[in-house]
């Protein structure tokens, strides 16, 4: 119910963060929102040492065009990704699966750099990302680089973030009036899909039909071969390993996964 | 310990924390304000939101020291004494809360929601309460009182 | 003009909306200044022998004051079952398990701590050896007694209601059709927003002065009492704000008396407040019965026979759960006439959260069980639910109505509650929507549900008739006191018993402070549960009233040099006055002046009451991902008259929630090993806002003439009507493809293969029959 205890210190620049990490390696976990982070702790499935609490970076806010994308800071907040005009136009789907994260209390504080470093293969950000054809900006002690979002996911829970890098940044292609459309299938409005489907521009990205979000490849494949929606749909869980929980067994997931993937193709904004 | 400078109902307070205190131990054990409950454990029910800065946020998962230099308002300071605000008179006069265990939170909720969406329809009012539990009222006449304090038409009974 | 019957508005509210509640753990009393935190290990094992435990790594962790095992309280009583010997006495707990854990979260030790974020890290470093016994988590696992929970008992069998034997083979002869299904009523999580919590501290008197959230302040002194060994005269229960109950905070838990003890064992206050993780694997959980029904009758629409046979799963230590076949039993055949039907019942102990009463309390399940029959029934013959049912509804009766399973319905009427419920439901038009859907072969289809139920509320109980008191005291300066023997957690008993009292004193509502909970101010109650406190309490209240009335009658007489009987009382100056002379008047606060006038009344009802009533349910499905979702809820719930209608309006709603939830959502789940894998809200998924919607309640009130409110109980209803109505109205809306029934809850993954299974069963029998053309 509570965490276990540590120290805090609030970072004063990106940099001051990478100082922070490098010198506590493992011990250090960063916090923004946490809303990802903070739940764990509470539950005692992590506790560090010490928080680095990058909320007050102004480097790390904001979002802006830069060419033919979007560049939106790690530290946006949810509720600001899903009311931002600019995200609204240029990603709206983006702003959508943002609007869809928890509830308004979550979105007021839950940021898209914490949930994407949080990697829940069943949570909306990542799945839009991957769809989206976006990467992320990490930085480490030896620089900036950039990592796609079909390679960013590298297991359940478990992204390519190395020791001692901060994701610094999203990067989402600009698609005004592009199409998309987003499916996130749930008992009660707050949970976790059971399973989600977002797609955009002959990408299609599944929600927690495996240990990371992942491209239903076949799908994609048949769309370009000149498939119709349902017949492309009918390949969507090819290639994906659902769980099993009390929600779903893998029989049901997968029957899941072809009906929202028709539907995402179907019903587009 | 660190030093945590927060506004409390517009009251500044300057007050020394573990890191690890969750911002509605602050608020019920150091601040006396004990309207906020904790309600589960896993960041559900709402029963601990207060207003951050004007948002809803549920207080038992924010750090105390997170909310250094920021703005809180619990149920206890939506009001003047012996005053009610409109939502909390919109609560009443709807027989929006029983137990009452639900109903800080439900009320600063509903306030935020408001605060950004001032004339929803009862689907909206619905999904922006989906952070906040209630087992006594059946949401029924929580509904019925957001969309009194909203102004708009009332909801069949 | 009457207040009784008008819309007041709570004079409870401005406290909880502005300063909140105070609740157990919000509770500061200079008795508890410098309490101690407490904090229970628990098993993590469903069922294992205790080997060892180690506290001596929790003893070294920062402010830990104290540890203890079952080995500590070793002096105390073990707890009985209730009633016991008429539940298996062999089956006896310690207040911390020791020797054997039998359920995941049975609390085998404690750890004490000054403040209360020590607590946590402390009993982390609690180190309990562990030997895993074979964990009885099926219910006829249970029932074989290959591994028997209590080696003194011997068997899991707890109590028996009746036994197989005394089932007539021959009572379905007569029936032209027979249909027969075992259907689960599922564990549910009582779930209260407020857990349980405890303050206790021992007074250099040596009594123990306790704060509990309860339901009855009275049940839980005796209970705790009990548990610590001691007599009743020496604990004092103080019953602060309450948030909710639902039925699982009657009497008390052992962690109640635990904390109590750890307090005179160190001689120092002790506090405790359980987590949601504790609630929800330690509080009591409610329903989980196993139903085989089989209804027959003919083809015509008569159901000539109807059978219940009931596993009650008890958990680990029997409590009132396993009582409650009883009442399922009694409601067994609902409001119908059924010629023939009979209800035996077994329950049994299994390695799981112990199961109590959660609203409704064994009622809901005979009209779940009842309602899921008549629906399969109707199906089999290929009739309209509704209509099968009007034509089996017993007819009017204003006389009591004794039932074959021994319970006197004393009023109802239950056609005109079905047709009430129909017309307000627009049942043709919903019909006609749901013909034109099935037509078109929308992917979204509608369903209809209905459920008829009666019910019993405000029984006795083994203590004796049902009976509550209250004492009403007018105060010189005009205000007034009530203490009540109900123990409201949010149904406003203190607005409704000031109405009761306003109109007989003629003292307006606001200047009235109702007290209850505390033991040592009011030794005698029933408290609140089983919709008791409106017929019996409120009674109370109004008798107490009038009997004030007569008492200042005679002092009035006396002031005002006149005859009593020429004296007539003024509601609305709330004064006395000559008949005949106006100017000869004086007030009823100004009797109250040279002695208390304060008149203490127990109300003693003829018996239980039978609410009665039909909610009807409207589904969509989408059948090609299984989801449903709950469209409107009508209901017509007779409780006779209404004292409040927005307090009524708000029991009502509450219940429908809390019923719906049980068919479409909310479900308890053990692995084959007994870990509960629904152990928070994230995964107990407790319903909200989004998956209702408002509902739509019809008024009906038939007075009971057991109390002279009129009143039956109404608090239940909802659980009662609703579970079926919306499981019936989910099965209706896939019922054109061939699916007869969904188990509760209606997760979309069970309709989806509810009609996978129904339609595959329907393309063998299609090419069976083109192979046999």
């Amino acid at each position: 119910m509570i965490p276990a205890p540590f120290d805090y210190v609030a970072a004063e620049s990106a940099g001051h963060a990478l100082e922070l990490l490098a010198s506590h390696g493992d011990d250090a976990k960063v916090l923004a929102g946490g809303h990802s982070l903070l739940p764990m702790m509470k539950l005692r499935l992590a506790a560090p040492q010490l928080l680095i609490d990058i909320s007050g970076v102004t480097e790390l806010a904001g979002v802006t065009v830069d060419g033919d994308e979007l560049v939106i800071g790690a530290t946006t907040r949810h509720a600001d990704l899903a009311g931002s005009e600019l995200v609204r136009t240029e990603a709206p789907l983006l702003a959508h699966a943002a609007s869809l994260v928890g509830d308004p209390q979550i979105r007021h504080r839950g940021t898209i750099g914490g949930s994407l470093a949080h990697a829940d293969p069943a949570a909306d950000l990542p799945m839009a990302l991957v769809a989206l054809g976006g990467s992320v900006e990490l930085r480490g002690p030896a620089g900036t680089r950039l990592v796609a979002a079909d390679d960013f996911f590298t297991g359940f829970f478990e992204t390519s973030l190395e020791p001692g890098e901060l994701l610094t940044a999203v990067r989402v292609p600009r698609r005004q009036g592009v199409p998309w459309g987003y499916q996130k299938f749930v008992r009660r409005a707050n949970d976790w899909a059971i399973v989600g489907v977002a797609a955009i521009a002959g990408r299609i990205a599944l929600a927690n039909m495996g240990p990371t979000p992942i491209r239903a490849s076949a799908a994609e494949q048949a769309l370009a071969g000149g498939a119709s929606a349902a017949q492309a749909a009918e390949l969507a869980a090819v290639g994906t390993s659902p769980g099993e929980d009390i929600h779903a067994d893998r029989g049901y997931r997968e029957h899941l996964a072809r009906v929202l993937t028709r539907r995402a193709l179907e019903h587009q904004a | 310990m660190m030093r945590v400078e927060i506004t409390v109902n517009g009251q500044p307070r300057s007050d020394d924390v573990e890191p690890r205190l969750l911002l509605v131990h602050y608020l019920r054990e150091v601040c006396g304000l004990r309207a906020a409950n904790v309600g589960c454990d896993t960041t559900s029910c709402g029963a601990c939101t207060v207003l951050l800065n004007g948002e809803s946020v549920k207080s038992c998962t924010v750090l105390t020291v997170q909310a250094s230099g920021q703005d809180v308002v619990t149920a206890e300071g939506l009001a003047p004494p012996g005053e009610l605000h409109p939502m909390q008179q919109a609560f009443r006069a709807e027989h929006g809360l029983q137990c009452g265990f639900c109903t800080p939170g439900m009320v600063l909720a509903a306030v935020s929601l408001l605060a950004e969406n001032p004339k929803p329809t009862e689907q909206q009012v619905r999904e922006g309460l989906e952070g906040n539990l209630c087992r006594c009222t059946g949401y029924h006449n929580i509904v019925r009182a957001v969309l009194a304090a909203a102004g708009q038409a009332e909801v069949t009974a | 003009m009457s207040i009784l019957g008008t819309r007041v508005l709570r004079t409870e509210d401005p406290r909880f909306l502005t300063s909140g509640g105070v609740y157990t753990e919000d509770v500061t009393d200079g008795r508890l200044a410098g309490a101690c935190h407490v904090f229970f290990v628990r098993s993590p094992i469903a069922h294992a022998r205790i080997a060892r435990i180690d506290l001596s790594a929790a003893l070294a962790a920062p402010g830990v004051v104290a540890a203890f095992t079952g080995a500590d309280l070793a002096d105390l009583p073990r707890i009985e079952p209730m009633m016991a010997g008429f539940l298996n006495e062999n089956m006896r707990r310690h207040l911390l398990a020791t020797d054997v854990a039998r359920f995941v979260g049975d609390a085998v030790a404690v750890v004490v701590t000054e403040q209360a974020y020590q607590g946590e890290d402390a009993i982390e470093l609690v180190d309990v050896d562990y030997d895993p016994l074979p964990a009885v988590i099926d219910l006829d696992e249970a029932l074989s007694n290959q591994v028997v929970l209590f080696d003194e008992a011997g068997t899991n069998v707890v109590v028996e209601f009746g036994n197989a034997s005394t089932l007539r083979p021959d009572l379905f002869a007569d029936c032209e059709v027979v249909v027969e299904h075992t259907i689960s009523n599922q564990r549910v999580a009582p779930a209260p927003m407020e857990g349980r919590a405890a303050a206790a501290v021992w007074g250099e008197d040596g009594r123990l002065t306790t704060w509990i959230p309860n339901q009855g302040a009275q049940g839980a002194r005796d209970g705790m009492a009990k548990m610590l060994g001691i007599e009743a005269s020496q604990v004092r229960v103080i019953t602060p704000d309450v948030g909710g109950a639902f039925g699982a905070k009657f009497g008390a838990d052992p962690e109640h008396a635990v904390v109590a003890w750890v307090a005179r064992q160190l001689g120092r206050p002790a506090r405790w407040t359980e987590t949601r993780f504790e609630n929800l694997i330690s509080m009591t959980h409610g329903r989980a019965q196993r139903h085989k029904i089989t209804i027959g009758g003919g083809r015509d629409g008569d159901v000539r026979a109807y059978r219940l046979e009931i596993t009650q799963d008890a958990g680990a230590y029997p409590r009132i759960g396993a009582v409650l076949p009883f009442l399922t039993i009694m409601m067994a055949s609902g409001p119908y006439s059924i010629p023939q039907a009979e209800a035996i019942g077994v329950s049994v102990v299994t390695n799981t959260t112990p199961v109590g009463a959660y609203r409704g309390a064994g009622r809901p399940e005979a009209t779940a069980a009842l309602e899921r029959a008549f629906d399969l029934f109707a199906a089999e013959i290929g009739a309209d639910p509704a209509e099968v049912r009007r034509r089996n509804l017993l007819p009017p009766f204003t006389e009591p109505h004794q039932t074959a399973f021994g319970a006197l319905y004393d009023s109802g009427d239950y056609v005109v509650a079905l047709d009430k419920a129909l017309a307000a439901a627009g049942y043709g038009e919903l019909r006609a929507d749901q013909a034109a859907r099935r037509a078109r072969g929308d992917t979204v289809q509608l369903g209809i549900g209905v459920s008829c139920y009666v019910e019993i509320t405000g029984g006795g109980d083994e203590a004796g008739a049902p009976q509550e008191n209250a004492t009403v005291e007018v105060h010189p300066d005009g205000s007034a006191t009530i203490l009540t023997g109900t123990s409201p957690h949010g149904q406003g008993h203190s607005t409704a018993w000031a109405m009761i009292a306003s109109e007989e004193l003629g003292i307006p509502v606001d200047r009235f402070t109702v007290k209850w909970g505390d033991t040592d101010l009011i030794p005698e109650g029933g408290g609140t549960g089983g919709s008791r406190s409106l017929q019996q309490g409120g009674a109370a209240v109004q008798q107490a009233s009038r009997e004030l009335i007569e008492l200042a009658r005679q002092r009035a007489a006396a002031a005002l040099e006149a005859s009593p009987d020429d004296l007539r009382f003024d509601q609305a100056s709330s004064s006395f006055a000559v008949a005949g002379d106006p100017e000869a008047s004086v007030p009823l606060t100004q009797l109250a002046q040279d002695e208390p006038l304060l008149v203490q009344a127990v109300f003693t009802a003829p018996g239980a009451t039978f609410p009665f009533g039909t909610h009807v349910a409207v589904a969509e499905v989408d059948t090609e991902t299984g989801r449903a979702v709950l469209r409107r809820v009508v209901t017509v719930d007779d409780a006779g008259v209404v004292l409040n209608p927005l307090l009524a309006e708000g029991q009502r709603h509450g219940g429908i929630a809390q019923g719906a939830a049980q068919a479409l959502l909310e479900e308890v789940v053990y692995d084959t090993e007994g870990n509960p894998l629904t152990a928070s809200f994230a995964d107990y998924p407790i319903v909200s806002a989004t998956e209702l919607p408002s509902f739509e309640l019809a008024d009906s009130q038939t007075p009971t003439s057991y109390n002279s409110l009129g009143a039956k109980g109404v608090g239940e209803a909802g659980t009662i009507g609703a579970t079926p109505a919306v499981q019936n109205a989910i099965v209706d809306a896939v019922a054109h493809l061939g699916v007869r029934h969904v188990e509760m809850p209606a997760t979309p993954m069970r309709i989806w293969r509810a009609i996978q299974e129904a339609q595959s069963q329907e393309s063998q029998s299609q090419a069976a029959r083109a192979e046999s053309a």
